[in-house]
């Protein structure tokens, strides 16, 4: 398979960009909350579920995407909106609660909208699954070749949703993907507790569509498949699922004391890091290091501009928190 | 010739059936979804002839997965569709509650207002033929109680018809609440209210305005649906009286016309909410508390409610006739309430 340079290079981009974006929000997060950590203290209060090292999920599948097409993820949303395009200046302003932010600070960082981009996210398990599979209906009746991918983590192949939306997607041959992360657990509980069959793309039989299994976080395997994925949702076959093993480097949320998993294992997993393995990749395809460099600078440059606007916006009203129930209606 | 008032007559669930078919002409991006929505029509005819006049395209028979549909209603709308989905009947909201409270009600809210749900929940509600706890609740306050949704009880086929127009044109997710014995049905026991004058040409009626069901002086009786017709059977025992009752249709439990219930008990003096739905915590408090911040002074009585007492629905005849108001439990507590002052 080949992959077309600019495609090699917007994955390598954009996961530098989750990447420095996320461990950014590691500290930015950490700001104000210890020395006795204090949820609800600092610049970005509440609960925090970052993404490093699960890059690959995001960019080998939304590489594939067009702006019409849909995508919804769960509770730990970043490198998925981030691959969508989502604008990151005022994803950043929501995640701090600021009013210049996507929801104008009344989502937060696992509830961020993004009708330009057609981006969703939110923090129930599962529950994207069928608004995407609604966005992929849409598509269907209004003739449209646009498909509609759902993110979810492998704990949620368990919900209800999971289930009943496979099922009606595929009996209405709906233009949906499902990506499965798995990232081994379900915020402690391992997969092998949660889950009765090893891999999850076993499970597309049981609703007579294809599925994939991409092991070992490689984001050049997610490319592949995934482009038949989608393909095949455009072209009005319906849906497929994926599962991808990815890794989880940090806790299930910033705080987590990861008493559930082996020292070792992290530093285990960042030895075979995805970005570094794509950057060997590149190598061998004779791009130049100072091509690189460069594209990560960019990368680095958004994020920053990114931070200082929504350091730099002002918080919402509070009497703000009163509007926004409802739309204003004409009838 | 004399001129005679032409009435035109139609059930509830023919009223609710032609609002749907017209607005589904004047516009391409309604379409319906829900179990048995199709061929059969709706297990309470709520869409009776639409899936011949629109096909299976537009009037699409779902699994027996709420969750999925009505979550996928949510990205339809999202999307720019005005889907309409039917939940059959309202008890069934445990299977799919997460849809309907963590993301219908608050998507727009989340989103900052960026995000609009223009989609339509209607479901059945109601007792009295014997269904039992599982399929005979209102449980009107339970989804009036959450932020984000706009929750509609009609109970007239006129109203039927206006509201679920203007439930269809609104840009917010509405919560359509039909009552099964206001629908029509040859199944159920046939009575006068399920029947009424609907204009052909398509109408709105507001959301959010409450009716005056019957003008009267001397006590407000506030209801919703089945409630509204046993008041109405009450105020003429009460006529019969001398106790002239004003018969308060809430038809729209959020937004609460509160004004309407706070100007008619400056009139009466004297309030009694009837209920169909369970006493604690329900619509019964919501109209009293109203009425207690705005017109404490007003009253000549203590308020009164009737709803039913706190237990599920039972199944047997006597039991269920027990704990559901009827127009006698309305017209002896409107006797005790002229009593008290």
């Amino acid at each position: 398979m080949s992959i077309p340079f600019e495609h090699l290079q917007w994955m390598y981009e954009t996961m530098v960009k989750i990447r420095t974006y996320e461990e950014r929000l590691v500290e930015a997060y950490a700001e104000g909350k210890y020395p006795v950590f204090n949820i609800g203290a600092g610049p970005v209060p509440g609960e925090m579920h970052l993404a490093a090292g699960q890059e690959p999920a995001a960019v080998g599948i939304c590489v594939h995407l067009k702006p019409e097409d849909t995508v919804t993820a769960p509770h730990r949303p970043h490198h998925h909106a981030i691959a969508k395009g989502v604008d990151l200046r005022r994803m950043t302003a929501e995640i701090y609660g600021k009013a210049t932010g996507l929801g104008k600070g009344k989502g937060g960082h696992m509830h961020l909208f993004d009708p330009a981009t057609k981006f969703s996210c939110g923090g129930i398990i599962a529950a994207g699954m069928p608004h995407a599979a609604g966005a992929a209906l849409a598509s269907k009746m209004r003739g449209k070749d646009w498909v509609a991918v759902a993110f979810i983590g492998e704990g949620a192949a368990n919900q209800g949703a999971f289930h009943e939306t496979l099922n009606l997607a595929a009996l209405w041959k709906l233009p949906l993907v499902v990506v499965i992360e798995d990232n081994r657990y379900g915020i402690s509980v391992p997969k092998a507790l949660s889950t009765a069959v090893e891999r999850n793309d076993a499970r597309a039989a049981a609703y007579g569509i294809p599925g994939y299994y991409v092991a070992d976080n490689d984001v050049l395997e997610m490319y592949r498949v995934s482009r038949e994925a989608v393909e095949r949702a455009r072209r009005g076959e319906g849906p497929s699922l994926i599962e991808i093993e990815t890794y989880r480097y940090l806790g299930h949320f910033q705080g987590d004391p990861e008493v559930y998993r082996a020292k070792e294992e992290v530093p285990g997993l960042r030895e075979k890091d995805p970005i570094r393995r794509l950057r060997e990749h590149l190598l061998a395809q004779g791009v130049a290091e100072q091509d690189m460099a460069a594209w990560e600078a960019r990368a680095k440059a958004a994020v920053d501009e990114a931070f200082a606007f929504a350091r730099d916006s002002e918080y919402p009203a509070p009497e703000a928190a009163l509007e926004d129930v409802f739309a204003a209606s004409e009838v | 010739m004399a001129t005679e008032l032409k009435q035109r007559l139609l059930t509830g669930n023919k009223a609710m059936a032609e609002a749907i078919a017209q607005e589904m002409t004047r516009d391409p991006s309604v379409f319906v979804m829900g179990e048995d929505v199709g061929r059969y029509g709706g297990i309470f005819g709520a869409t009776e002839g639409l899936y011949e006049k629109f096909g299976s395209e537009r009037v699409i028979d779902t699994p027996i997965s709420e969750t999925a549909f009505i979550g996928a209603a949510i990205g339809a709308a999202a999307e720019g569709m005005r889907p309409i989905v039917e939940l059959m009947f309202v008890d069934f909201f445990g299977v799919c509650m997460d849809q309907i409270y963590n993301h219908m009600a608050k998507i727009h809210y989340m989103s900052g207002g960026s995000v609009k749900l223009p989609l339509v929940l209607m479901t059945a509600v109601g007792g009295g033929y014997n269904d039992a706890a599982q399929h005979s609740q209102t449980l009107y306050a339970t989804f009036a109680h959450l932020p984000g949704l706009k929750v509609v009880a009609p109970s007239t086929p006129y109203d039927l018809k206006g509201m679920m127009i203007s439930a269809i044109r609104d840009d917010n997710p509405v919560l359509f609440m039909f009552h099964k014995s206001l629908q029509g049905l040859g199944w159920m026991a046939p009575i006068d209210a399920a029947v009424g004058h609907v204009p052909e040409e398509p109408y709105t009626v507001p959301i959010g305005k409450a009716r005056i069901a019957r003008e009267g002086r001397d006590v407000t009786i506030v209801a919703v649906q089945m409630m509204v017709h046993h008041a109405l059977a009450a105020a003429e025992q009460l006529a019969a009286e001398g106790i002239e009752a004003e018969v308060i249709d809430l038809r729209s439990l959020v937004p609460l016309d509160r004004q309407t219930i706070v100007d008619s008990v400056r009139k009466t003096h004297r309030l009694l909410v009837v209920d169909e739905d369970y006493l604690s915590y329900g619509i019964t408090a919501e109209v009293a508390a109203t009425v207690a911040e705005q017109a404490l002074y007003e009253l000549a009585a203590p308020i009164r409610r009737l709803a039913v007492p706190d237990v599920p629905i039972p199944y047997s005849r006597p039991l269920e006739q027990f704990v559901l108001p009827n127009p006698d439990k309305i017209a002896a507590a409107v006797r005790q309430l002229m009593a008290e002052g």
